[in-house]
């Protein structure tokens, strides 16, 4: 699954999720609810960038 | 214009002081400012950062008094907002454009976004070291302090840190170094931490760590803003690590507008009740204070009162405008308490509950809520509140 990266470095990795947002481990980055944004600076998913 | 300080040997002060300038994005700088750039003289020389759009010429002159600016190598930008970025076109237009420019990967797509040009960007990371005729830097990415692109640059063999805004204080006046103007740049340090950091204070801590892990000798700090950090630069980096740990004094502070003073006689009487728990409070009426000086009282505060009458059931603009405000630079670990009076429809109060909750602020109660005037009982249950507040922190910071 591919990991996605925000402009302000934090790093979005399906095998981890996002625990302390409800996000849980193996969710890939298509199936987060709209509503998650960047636990780090806020950011909407929109600006986040594919890691190659 | 002001004649280059020397910093040390071969590197300059060429930066500008904005005397003038009082409103900067929304933060109030009563004492002008300054933006600071660096030039480092040698087999080749490098300037670190730039000034203020309109400020370039002036930053020439300043760098023509050491050497003709054609003659620079190469530049460093360690952060992409304009007023240090300002004047890379121009600089790089003296310099020629294929001169390397120096940045992090998210500072070329910054530059590129900003000023549409493909220089000859060096990116370099966290770690990488470059060495250009005699001088050598090194790099620390410090990612959203405050912007993607923010970077540190340090000069291993003369200890220099060139720390962007980190360490930043809005100051314009005749002192250069902390030595020369003592305790009064606290105040301003303080200011520009709870206005431009304290959102990324986890962030903070986790720098202020990795920099005591690689044990990095810093003699000296030059931050891009305000006075250098040459007598003790600890000082600075312990205030950091003090704000950044957002601990709670035994402070309160009362925050409110009012239509008719009813929500102003609200908030007499709960600055009384904060008082009589010998809880130190600021009664701060936001159309008097500007939202960064409220922010700036905030960084510590333990506990918030915040008042607002209900206008056309919604908040008061001013004081939205200073919840907006405090909001986006989530600050931590308070307690707090909504109050206002209104006339057929009282959301106020309900909304700034909201507000307190999204910021995850610890609510005393429900608030208070008068309609149109107080009497003497409900400036009891205001003195209440303020008691309940104050008695709440003390138990906190006792805990």
């Amino acid at each position: 699954m591919d990991k996605w990266e925000c402009p302000c470095g934090y790093v979005y990795d399906p095998e981890e999720g996002d625990l302390d947002n409800g996000i849980e481990p193996g969710t890939a980055w298509e199936d987060l609810p709209e509503s998650w944004v960047c636990p780090l600076c806020g950011a909407e998913q929109e600006y986040f960038e594919k890691v190659d | 214009m002001f004649t280059p300080i020397k910093i040390a040997e071969g590197i300059y002060s060429v930066g500008c002081r904005d005397w003038d300038i009082r409103d900067f994005h929304g933060y109030s700088t009563d004492e002008g400012t300054t933006y600071n750039a660096f030039l480092v003289q040698g087999e080749k020389n490098i300037l670190i950062d730039t000034v203020k759009s309109g400020f370039g010429e002036e930053m020439l002159d300043n760098i023509s008094r050491i050497l003709d600016p054609k003659k620079i190598d190469a530049v460093i930008s360690n952060h992409t907002e304009m007023d240090h970025s300002g004047t890379i076109p121009l600089v790089m237009h003296k310099i020629g454009e294929d001169k390397p420019l120096y940045c992090s990967k998210m500072g070329a797509k910054n530059l590129k976004s900003h000023y549409k040009k493909d220089y000859n960007y060096q990116v370099v990371g966290s770690g990488e070291t470059v060495t250009l005729g005699n001088r050598t830097f090194s790099f620390l990415e410090t990612r959203m302090l405050h912007w993607p692109d923010s970077m540190f640059t340090y000069m291993p063999d003369e200890k220099i840190l060139f720390s962007s805004d980190a360490f930043g204080q809005h100051y314009a006046g005749d002192k250069f170094f902390d030595d020369e103007i003592g305790e009064e740049i606290m105040p301003h340090a303080r200011k520009y931490y709870a206005n431009i950091l304290l959102h990324f204070s986890p962030l903070v801590q986790a720098l202020l760590a990795d920099v005591a892990g690689m044990n990095l000798d810093i003699r000296m700090i030059c931050p891009d803003h305000g006075i250098i950090w040459r007598k003790d630069p600890a000082k600075i980096i312990t205030a950091y690590d003090r704000w950044s740990r957002q601990a709670p004094a035994k402070k309160a502070l009362v925050i409110f507008d009012s239509m008719w003073e009813s929500t102003a006689k609200m908030a007499r009487a709960i600055t009384s009740g904060i008082e009589s728990e010998d809880v130190h409070v600021r009664l701060m009426n936001t159309r008097k204070w500007h939202r960064s000086d409220i922010m700036t009282e905030v960084l510590d505060a333990g506990a918030l009162a915040v008042g607002s009458p209900t206008l056309n059931n919604g908040i008061f603009p001013v004081i939205a405008d200073v919840m907006t405000y405090i909001k986006g630079l989530r600050p931590q670990n308070k307690i707090a308490a909504a109050f206002g009076s209104y006339g057929w429809s009282g959301e106020a109060v309900k909304i700034l509950n909201k507000e307190f909750e999204e910021m995850k602020w610890d609510m005393v109660s429900d608030g208070v809520k008068v309609l149109y005037v107080p009497d003497a009982s409900d400036l009891a249950r205001c003195f209440d509140l303020g008691a309940v507040l104050a008695k709440t922190l003390k138990e906190k910071l006792a805990q």
